[in-house]
């Protein structure tokens, strides 16, 4: 029931993402309301596919990627759809859906079961569960700063356009960058704490410098400098746009990094 | 006598041309007496603002007076000769003169259409012409209706709208900028009439915090009370620019006030907050270097104008209505002006006085019925002769300041003690050609004329 479901949730996100590509580029506002209603449509299904999957299992068995990357993605449309009903920002579907397909795509390529990296506890639920979160927190910044930087070359370079009238105010975007990052950050601060103790329970040591954990330490160095750049020194606007962008190719490279390790090249 | 304008604008010369053209409001009374001391020009008007210096004048002779008006103009500036001059200018004469003049009071012809300052720069321009008696009574007909078709156009189109929406339109671009405007601080720099009109539309769209300069400081207190802010001195505002988000500059100065530097300044104290800036002046006060700086956005009337243009469609139509208004409104000046000919108005006195004395024979005869033929005879020709006799120093007065200053005010007088009336007369009136055109003619109309008196004279029996 599940897999079933998990086709309906990829067939209505795709659905959606034509449908809000679409608005993005059409001076109509007609597919304002019929984008986000698949999308809806897509999430009630993802929901029940990932409670049947959690239901359906009656091992322990721990989260793999596909889990992680399928939550991750049920994870950037819950906020969507949080930001869409107060904030009715339909253009933000335009960039957020097209990112959970594609996460959702991946997790489908991934076999549902991942071969364990090492022994696990029960910790690395949480783990996973509070990285992801942080790094949906991530990708809704990284999201707005690609927004903000769209409509900042729109109106310096003085095209006012179809893309123009749909995207928000800038300093509504750089405040959804902020508030993204100062969620995002506790959450993966805590993510990395559970992740060094379950390392301690398998491995025996907080920390062994492997890959994943080098770049995990480097992406918290980075949003933590960014973080503070903003508050002390003024990273805003463009800049923070641009440092959250960055931030957030280093977070996907961690993650195919890991992926790549863990199951070897995708054929 | 003919109307015509000389003249520049922003749409035919850039600002350097138009700024060495500018007559300074203190040499105005000078430059009229000096336009009016020109063999031939009988009257005249200056119209000087940013975007246009023009001369309007009422000149003996069409092609003279364009040359000597240009003249006059290339005068103002020892360092530009005529024929610099000659490829900014346009000229233009009867019809086409009073049309332009309308066209622009109305503000059709103005940088942004309808926006409301023309009319009062040509009201200033009128009074000072009144002051120095340099109009007569065409101009001043004219001007005045020039004044009424821009109040006609304003209410009875929707042009006007056309300035208010470059208003709107940096208030919509400041709405993509800042998602809620009322925590933000407007910077009015000057006192231009566009940029007080953009700064009331922040207000209404919820900016509270008003901040203004300019250059005199009881000005800027003045604005300040107005818009319920606070005023800032005018060697500071550019230290103070930090402290808004939007800056609306709109002043007379011809040389660059904002420097790159300064905004690039503004920003860094801000810590990276955008900063919006409208530069509506002309010349423009903020240096478009100002494009570069990260976070700093800004938007010069041409800008405003280009957004104003895509969200148009409707109002051109409102254009053509104000146009076609215009042309209507040539028309009855037209009828005026041939009016003040000669020629017809002898034409019209004499059919006048020539109904009052047969209808008066017709009412004493038809009393008299017993008097003999010659009798009859007697009394027609007493009629006659009285009438002629009161009208004929008008006639000769009329004919002999044909060519005077005061030509046309005799003109208009008769036509009012006489009460002929509307200018409506049939033989001038089937000729649609300009005044200039019918000026010619009239002199061959006014020996017709009198060959009819003379034959009505040698009519007349002497006693």
């Amino acid at each position: 029931m599940a897999a079933m479901f998990f086709v309906v949730t990829m067939v209505m996100y795709f659905a959606a993402t034509v449908s809000f590509l679409a608005y993005l580029l059409w001076p109509s506002e007609a597919l304002s309301k019929i984008s986000p209603s698949m999308t809806a449509i897509g999430f009630a299904s993802h929901t029940v596919a990932l409670v049947a999957r959690m239901i359906g299992t009656t091992d322990v068995s721990p989260p793999g990627f596909h889990e992680a990357l399928s939550f991750f993605s049920w994870m950037l449309i819950l906020v969507f759809l949080a930001v869409e009903i107060r904030h009715r920002l339909h253009v933000l579907g335009s960039f957020i859906v097209p990112l959970a397909l594609v996460s959702l795509v991946s997790a489908a390529a991934l076999p549902e079961t991942a071969p364990t990296l090492t022994p696990m506890f029960r910790t690395l639920w949480l783990h996973v569960t509070l990285s992801m979160l942080g790094t949906v927190g991530f990708a809704i910044a990284f999201v707005a700063g690609v927004m903000y930087l769209i409509q900042d070359g729109l109106l310096k370079s003085k095209r006012f356009n179809v893309l123009y009238s749909k995207l928000p105010a800038l300093d509504f975007l750089d405040h959804l960058n902020q508030q993204s990052i100062v969620t995002g950050f506790p959450l993966l601060t805590l993510g990395i704490i559970t992740g060094a103790l379950s390392a301690e329970f398998s491995r025996g040591s907080y920390l062994n410098w492997n890959p994943e954990q080098t770049w995990a330490l480097v992406t918290w160095v980075f949003y933590f400098a960014v973080l503070m750049g903003r508050l002390t020194v003024g990273w805003r606007a463009k800049r923070a746009a641009y440092l959250t962008i960055i931030g957030f190719a280093g977070v996907i490279l961690t993650l195919i990094g890991v992926v790549l390790k863990s199951h070897g090249p995708v054929s | 006598m003919h109307i015509v304008v000389v003249g520049l604008s922003h749409k035919t010369a850039p600002v350097e041309i138009r700024e060495k053209l500018a007559i300074p409001e203190s040499r105005m009374g000078e430059a009229l007496t000096r336009l009016c001391s020109y063999q031939g020009v009988r009257e005249g008007i200056l119209l000087s603002t940013c975007n246009r210096v023009e001369v309007y004048a009422v000149v003996d002779e069409i092609e003279s007076g364009y040359g000597r008006i240009q003249e006059f103009m290339a005068d103002a500036h020892l360092s530009l000769s005529s024929e610099q001059l000659t490829p900014h200018l346009y000229w233009h004469q009867g019809d086409r003169a009073i049309g332009h003049l309308f066209r622009v009071a109305a503000s059709l012809d103005s940088m942004i259409v309808g926006e409301s300052q023309i009319l009062g720069q040509i009201k200033e321009a009128f009074e000072v012409a009144l002051t120095h008696k340099a109009t007569g009574i065409i101009l001043n007909k004219v001007v005045k209706k020039a004044i009424s078709v821009a109040k006609r156009v304003r209410t009875e189109t929707k042009i006007a709208e056309m300035a208010v929406s470059v208003s709107y339109a940096a208030v919509e671009l400041a709405k993509k900028i800042f998602s809620d405007l009322s925590e933000k601080t407007v910077l009015l720099v000057g006192a231009g009439e566009m940029a007080k009109l953009a700064a009331r539309h922040f207000i209404a769209n919820g900016v509270r915090h008003v901040r203004v300069t300019t250059r005199s400081p009881q000005h800027a207190l003045e604005l300040a009370n107005r818009f319920g802010g606070t005023a800032v001195a005018f060697e500071q505002f550019r230290e103070d620019m930090a402290s808004a988000d939007i800056v609306l500059v709109s002043t007379g100065a011809a040389h660059y006030l904002v420097s790159e530097d300064d905004v690039q300044r503004s920003v860094k104290q801000r810590m990276n907050r955008p900063m919006f800036l409208i530069d509506i002046s002309v010349p423009r006060n903020i240096d478009p270097a100002v494009r570069h700086v990260d976070n700093a956005f800004l938007f010069d009337i041409d800008d405003l104008k280009a957004r104003v243009e895509q969200n148009r469609g409707g109002r051109l139509q409102e254009a053509e209505k104000a146009e076609q208004m215009v042309v209507d409104e040539v028309g009855i000046v037209r009828q005026w002006l041939q009016s003040l000919e000669v020629t017809p108005t002898i034409v019209a006195l004499r059919t006048r006085v020539d109904d009052i004395k047969r209808a008066e024979l017709d009412k004493t005869l038809g009393r008299l019925a017993n008097l003999s033929v010659p009798e009859r005879e007697l009394v027609e020709a007493m009629a006659s002769s009285i009438v002629n006799k009161l009208i004929h120093n008008t006639m000769v007065t009329l004919k002999a300041e044909v060519n005077s200053s005061e030509g046309a005010a005799f003109v208009e007088a008769a036509r009012r003690f006489f009460s002929l009336g509307d200018p409506a007369v049939s033989n001038v009136n089937g000729n649609a050609s300009s005044v200039s055109d019918t000026c010619h003619s009239s002199q061959e109309g006014i020996r017709d004329v009198e060959e009819v008196t003379q034959r009505t004279g040698s009519k007349m029996p002497d006693h």
